[in-house]
């Protein structure tokens, strides 16, 4: 009877230990997952980057920072002067220029669509997710390569214009930034609805109603009350889009031809026919280095100050 | 912008006719208002007529599905009736959009812009108008000390309570100085204390600001406490309009009169007419006379109605209307039901003030019923 108490505690201790086990068997496996095919790699690639580059590729285990001077920089190969090289910079910057283009035409695009879908019927909206995501079911080359047949030379769009005498010889789109920015939206557009259809189809329509007896018009409505309270759904959109965009590799390899590379091809030139491994890893980490000092800005700007209740 | 243009241009065009004393505010003429087609349509509204003069304080009443709100939703331009007028100041607004009528809402649900403070809430409808920031500024102020909300101007409206909110809605839709104030069901989130405190608050706020409020509720008590006039609705038509008084004492339908209030029921037939008031022979054999509603000669069969607190109990024998057999009594503390066994059937109450002279019957004892004089009513029906 007196040391009841004494048992009582230590069964509640017993039962809190009996939780913790069971939530680290559930979690493990994603962990070792985690850490087994996202860190270790990493840490190879960190690795790898501080190295210098195999004759026929892979790498020679001896300490060196070519790989990130050479970013920037080429060096003579005599008298081992260091100028200035901006073709990396360049392919960089070009990447982020797609990039953005695509998350600014693809939020374009798919705002007024998942704005359709978010109104439409309750029984209707499944059926229009399930449309948007019928892309996903096949894949991504497999669509790549669809879209390069439709705007080659002979392909369908040309055909159509010369069979109606519009034109006299075809438009030269493949190979071109055009194919490249349209490949990019067309792969990346349903990312960009369904985050903001998840957003408007939570969205208190009623809102919408104060606004417009509130004297607002359709446009200000727009501005002052859908915008901001799917401002998640938009924020989600955008870096689903931006973020993979940036990185893209099968669109700008097929539907640029190789001319136009943009930092994927160029990551993949260096493990392939660049035999530089040090400075692919470089380049890759130089990559996730920006895209995490971006997301980290945007996060401290945002916070504090309230997006949507 | 060309909506502050076409408001104000419409404000100051209103504000011309409005000078015409005593015409209505809102005149809605012959409204239906029909969702869907063909065998799935329903008539939400039907043949609705309603006058609503100047800084009145107007209620729709009935239950839900009544068509009330629907009709609130045609006055405020979110949605269009299929058929009828809809005059603002004699000028037909039934196809303007919401954004240009100078009319705002206050919604079931306040529906507070969540993104925005307290003071921008308020602000929101003057700054669609256009208005120069320093007014706005000025008037949303005005606005919160009005609804004694200053306090939480910079507040975000989800760290209000439901009766801050209610009120923030109140200054939201009044800030831009509507000509109409509709408001839908606006107390029914509220506990009953906070409930009753909006309902003079917002009597307060109507005679301050001289607005015609049009009040949506399915609470009879509310609705008689607190308009000027009341349009009892059911199933899309507008069974009586008249004041709190006219409703409660001279109800013209059998709805209106079970609806609001307690009710005692009784059939009869039509012997004859004296003076403008019928004579109505009841099944019980007694000869009872009743008010008619206005330009209606009923004959034959008729139900007539009477209040329980229109109505006395008496000792058997003594001069009454009819008699019955005290089947139940009930104590309310200021007053005592009685529920009585009429001879012909009929259960009848009669709800009597306790006073020290009041007499005391109990269960089983035979009574008479005295009616008051120009209590009963003849229904429509």
């Amino acid at each position: 009877m007196v040391d009841l108490p004494v048992q009582a505690g230590s069964l509640e201790a017993e039962a809190r230990k009996d939780a913790a086990r069971r939530n680290r068997l559930l979690s493990s496996p994603a962990i070792l997952i985690i850490a087994l095919f996202g860190i270790v790699p990493l840490l190879i690639i960190l690795v790898y980057s501080f190295l210098e580059a195999g004759p026929y590729g892979g790498v020679v285990w001896h300490f060196s920072t070519d790989a990130y001077v050479n970013f920037l920089f080429q060096q003579d190969i005599f008298s081992g002067a260091l100028t200035f090289a901006p073709a990396f910079l360049l392919i960089y910057l070009r990447s982020v220029l797609f990039a953005l283009a695509t998350t600014v035409v693809c939020l374009i695009l798919g705002f007024p669509t998942a704005y359709f879908m978010a109104t439409r019927p309750q029984h209707q909206r499944n059926w229009w997710v399930l449309l948007i995501t019928i892309p996903f079911w096949s894949n991504l080359l497999v669509r790549t390569l669809a879209v390069m047949f439709i705007i080659r030379d002979e392909g369908l769009i040309n055909d159509i214009l010369m069979r109606l005498h519009l034109i006299s010889r075809p438009i030269t789109m493949l190979y071109t930034n055009f194919a490249i920015e349209l490949g990019l939206l067309y792969a990346f557009l349903p990312f960009m609805v369904l985050p903001l259809y998840a957003s408007l189809e939570k969205l208190d329509f009623r809102l919408v109603e104060a606004a417009y007896d509130l004297y607002a018009t359709r446009w200000r409505v727009l501005w002052r009350v859908v915008i901001p309270a799917s401002l998640p759904g938009i924020v989600a959109g955008c870096l689903l889009v931006f973020i993979p965009a940036l990185g893209a590799y099968v669109t700008p390899l097929i539907l640029g031809g190789g001319k136009h590379m943009m930092i994927g091809n160029l990551i993949a030139q260096q493990f392939g026919s660049g035999r530089n491994w040090p400075l692919g890893s470089s380049q890759a980490l130089i990559l996730m280095a920006a895209v995490l000092i971006a997301l980290f800005a945007y996060v401290r700007n945002t916070t504090g100050k309230p997006t949507n209740g | 912008m060309d909506s502050a243009i076409v408001s104000r241009e419409m404000t100051e065009a209103l504000g011309v006719t409005a000078e015409v004393g005593g015409k209505s505010v809102i005149s809605i003429r012959d409204v239906s208002k029909i969702f869907g087609a063909g065998e799935t349509a329903v008539t939400a509204l039907d043949h609705v007529a309603i006058d609503i003069g100047q800084n009145e304080f107007f209620t729709l009443l009935g239950p839900s599905g009544c068509g009330k709100t629907t009709l609130l939703r045609l006055i405020a331009g979110f949605d269009y009736p299929t058929s009828g007028e809809l005059r603002l100041f004699g000028e037909d607004i039934a196809r303007l959009p919401p954004y240009k009528r100078p009319i705002n809402t206050v919604f079931q649900n306040y529906a507070l812009f969540p993104h925005m403070t307290v003071g921008q809430n308020v602000g929101f409808g003057l700054e669609m108008l256009g208005r120069p920031k320093a007014e706005v500024a000025a008037r949303v102020d005005e606005m919160l000390r009005l609804v004694r909300m200053e306090s939480l101007k910079n507040r975000r409206t989800s760290e209000i309570s439901g009766g801050q909110q209610q009120r923030v809605a109140l200054a939201r839709a009044l800030a831009p100085q509507p000509k109409v104030l509709l408001l839908d069901e606006p107390l029914s989130a509220l506990d009953y204390k906070l409930r009753k405190e909006m309902q003079i608050e917002l009597k307060r706020l109507q005679h301050e600001t001289g607005i015609t409020f049009i009040f949506v509720t399915h609470d009879q008590e509310e609705a008689l406490t607190m308009s000027d006039r009341i349009a009892v609705m059911s199933g899309g038509r507008v069974l009586q309009i008249g004041t709190a008084h006219e409703i409660y004492d001279k109800p013209t339908e059998r709805f209106v009169a079970n609806f609001i209030g307690e009710t005692n029921f009784l059939e009869g037939e039509v012997a004859g007419e004296v003076n403008g008031a019928l004579e109505v022979r009841l099944t019980s054999g007694a000869t009872l006379s009743a008010g008619k509603p206005e330009g209606l000669t009923p004959e034959g069969r008729v139900t007539i109605v009477i209040r329980p607190e229109h109505a006395q109990v008496v000792a058997d024998g003594t001069a009454s209307s009819f008699a019955g057999k005290i089947s139940n009594v009930v104590y309310f503390g200021t007053d005592t039901h009685y529920y009585v066994t009429l001879d012909s059937g009929d259960e009848f109450m009669v709800r009597q003030q306790n006073s020290r002279r009041a007499l005391e019957f109990a269960i089983g004892t035979r009574v008479g019923i005295r009616v008051d004089e120009e209590a009963a009513r003849v229904l429509r029906d």
